[in-house]
């Protein structure tokens, strides 16, 4: 599948700009990028690496297609909840919307709020002939498409989880980058000394934030989130022994775990506290940060620790899509396919702002080195590239599952049985979630 | 009924004139005047509220259509376990961030109106904090927090005590964000006091001295007494400005660890805006404004009491 492409790639740059290239190919139309010039678009993107991306090049796009851009960033939380009212008012202020995926997939999905854009893709009067489906990944094209095979958007950044571990402090307990999860709660609690202040692990306790790394531990457990009738499946025994481990981890952390978000494991592991931390790919640019790290250049990047039912990396994404009720479609199409471009792409992946979800840009030597991040960090991206799977369940209270399931992991962090506390949560968000899928 | 002297004065009638023609004229000078507040009155305060009312009556998701379900939402609320440690946190949350700022703020200001070196500008330096915006605090007040890298942790360590989890464990978060809470608003109650001691006789304590009292005997005898109509107001302004604290509590913990901080207001926001079950939201809404309601009615009950005891005492 790769080689493919990379062929594909490979002949087209060869024939790039040259009437072979034409003759090549006659059936090809070339984009006529300047059809909308003069159209005004209004994007509204999540607070970021991507969204700094996009506004710093935006002019690049504007001289290509004459097209006007407006775009404002806005915190996460908060950008989803604008997106999310201006929607459901059918009249939203913007034409292209930055949405997370694993939060927002099933609702956005449901309410019919995307335009499909699975016409504009097979026009070869829109679409470059490079931009082709088969070059995203399996994982992007899952959360692009809806259960009917329509594209409502083009996947933009992914973001798998990935073991960080401090290679200083390996190096002097002479010991290697475990291979299980076993191995690694072992590891973590050689690797703690609490006299120096040091924790064999880190990552996120806090309720909510805590799902995206549990899933780690549930999908490397056996774990699956729904059956084939939808219900959910976070009580199973799959769920408890999972916890078990992601409790026995969290034995070897810092005080005060069970309040951690990403930014308090970031901030132990870049003063050199925590041994280990698992957590998302991103993060990465902070801890090489010499002005707020202390372990610059001694970080190692690994996969996340195989569990006794396989080996995953909890996935998550973003992507870029086109509001429905959008007058200028087919210009903010033309967007779209820019923010996912190679170029783009090359420039989100070199400065560590995030992983595209397309292989022909992870796959380009050229693009790989002009990486600024260590080859290791490239490396486990791309290792994690091929065991990824979907980090939460596609619902639409994916909020409410991460509150409730969050808040009972939380709960074992201090004491509490996993069995209780997860058939607890399981029978608060049953109803919830049946709700939902009839409303 | 004020609009009639001004009117009288305009037109340059007599009262006896007016009298007369009161009930023919009132009408159309009276309502232009009125109308525009009136509007503006029904349409951001009144209208709102029976929006909300009605909200809470159906079963409203965005992005699903909505159905009128009567009080369903409402018969949701005592079976749904975090609302009930919600309503809980809320309590907890407010009695120790009316009742510490209180007694600080009354020492401080107990303090600030002794006459000393510096004092103004002291005063000024305690003040700050109510200055500051609290999201600024918050995150401040994080990072100061944090068990490991955290200064306060640092500190107990230089006096021999143990390291705190401070708002990072369910049993001492509450008391962490109170303590946060209190050192941004004792400032307010000192300067509410402050007034209050400024305007006390000095009489009392002139005989009081000749009496042979002490200082603790004064405050307590003469001081406290009369500073607590003061006292009353500050706690009330305390009291309305905690239950509906968010900013803080948001900041710093998001409701956490699990929902050990989660306040009604925090959950109310999370069903809303997170969840976007507005008919639930809007439900918990109501029932936020009669528990804040019933809790200002207890306050302005006992002040009338006191008023009452106080008009009593001097006739």
């Amino acid at each position: 599948m790769k080689d493919m492409q990379i062929s594909r790639r490979a002949v087209l740059a060869g024939t790039a700009a040259s009437a072979l290239g034409v003759s090549a190919l006659p059936a090809r139309a070339e984009v006529n990028w300047k059809k909308y010039a003069g159209t005004k678009l209004e994007v509204i993107l999540a607070k970021g690496p991507r969204g700094d991306n996009l506004q710093k090049y935006i002019k690049e796009f504007t001289d290509l297609t004459g097209i006007q851009v407006e775009s404002e960033q806005i915190p996460e939380q908060q950008q989803r909840q604008k997106a999310v009212i201006e929607l459901a008012s059918g009249k939203p202020s913007f034409d292209l919307i930055h949405l997370s995926y694993h939060v927002q997939k099933r609702q956005f999905e449901k309410a019919g709020w995307l335009a499909d854009i699975s016409g504009y893709m097979k026009d070869p009067n829109l679409t470059a002939p490079d931009l082709v489906e088969s070059d995203f990944s399996a994982a992007g094209l899952s959360y692009a498409k809806n259960d009917k095979g329509q594209l409502l958007s083009l996947p933009w950044s992914v973001d798998y989880f990935i073991l960080y571990y401090n290679k200083e402090i390996f190096a002097k307990a002479g010991v290697q980058v475990p291979k299980t999860l076993d191995e690694m709660n072992d590891l973590a609690a050689k690797l703690t000394d609490e006299k120096a202040g040091i924790h064999g692990y880190v990552g996120r306790g806090l309720k909510n934030a805590n799902m995206t790394l549990w899933t780690n531990y549930f999908l490397n457990y056996g774990g699956e989130f729904l059956d084939a009738k939808g219900n959910i499946l976070t009580d199973g025994p799959e769920a408890i022994e999972a916890t078990k481990s992601y409790v026995r981890s969290n034995k070897s952390s810092p005080p005060g775990v069970a309040g951690f978000n990403w930014m308090e494991s970031l901030a132990s592991f870049a003063q050199g506290r925590a041994a280990m931390w698992i957590d998302g790919v991103g993060w990465a640019p902070g801890v090489e940060n010499p002005n707020s790290s202390r372990v610059v250049g001694k970080v190692g990047y690994a996969m996340v620790p195989a569990g006794p039912k396989g080996q995953y990396s909890a996935t998550y994404g973003d992507g870029i899509g086109i509001a429905a009720a959008s007058k200028n479609k087919e210009a903010a199409y033309l967007l779209c396919q820019w923010v996912v471009s190679k170029k783009q792409g090359a420039r989100l992946l070199q400065a560590g702002g995030g992983v595209p979800f397309r292989n022909s840009i992870l796959n380009d030597e050229e693009t790989r080195k002009g990486v600024t991040l260590p080859q290791e960090w490239l490396q486990s991206v791309i290792g994690a590239a091929k065991i990824s799977k979907l980090g939460l369940p596609v619902i639409i209270p994916v909020a409410e599952f991460r509150d409730l399931v969050g808040a009972a992991v939380t709960a074992t962090l201090s004491g509490a049985d996993p069995a209780t506390e997860l058939r607890k949560a399981h029978e608060q968000f049953r109803p919830i979630l049946e709700r939902s899928e009839k409303a | 009924m004020r609009v009639e002297p001004a009117h009288d004065e305009f037109n340059g009638r007599s009262m006896t004139d007016s009298t007369q023609d009161q009930t023919e004229l009132r009408p159309p000078t009276y309502w232009p005047f009125v109308l525009p507040a009136l509007i503006v009155v029904l349409a951001i305060i009144v209208f709102p509220w029976l929006f909300t009312i009605w909200m809470s009556l159906n079963e409203w998701k965005v992005g699903s259509p909505t159905a009128f379900v009567g009080l369903a939402n409402y018969l949701r609320l005592p079976n749904d376990p975090r609302f009930v440690e919600a309503v809980w946190h809320t309590l907890v949350y407010t009695l120790l961030s009316v009742a510490l700022p209180l007694a600080f703020g009354t020492l401080a200001a107990v303090v600030f109106h002794q006459k000393f070196p510096l004092r103004g500008f002291l005063r000024g330096l305690f003040i700050m904090p109510m200055m500051a915006t609290p999201v600024a605090i918050a995150l401040v007040w994080t990072m100061m927090f944090h068990p490991q890298l955290g200064v306060l942790n640092y500190l107990l360590s230089l006096v021999g005590l143990p390291a705190q989890l401070w708002v990072f464990h369910p049993a001492t978060v509450i008391p962490s964000l109170v303590l946060v809470e209190t050192w941004q608003w004792t400032p307010l109650v000192m300067l509410i006091v402050l007034g209050g001691l400024a305007a006390l006789p000095t009489e009392p304590y002139e005989s009081a001295l000749i009496d042979g009292a002490t200082f603790w005997q004064m405050f307590r005898y003469i001081t406290l007494p009369l500073i607590t109509p003061f006292l009353f107001i500050a706690a009330m302004i305390r009291m309305i400005d905690a239950v509906k604290s968010f900013d803080i509590i948001f900041a710093i913990t998001q409701g956490g660890p699990g929902s050990a901080s989660e306040t009604i207001n925090l959950y109310l926001y999370s069903v809303a805006f997170v969840y976007y079950d507005i008919g639930y939201g809007s439900a918990i809404a109501v029932v936020f404004f009669a528990i804040i309601v019933a809790l200002a009615a207890v306050m302005l009950h006992l002040r009338q009491r006191m008023h009452w005891n106080e008009a009593g005492g001097g006739a």
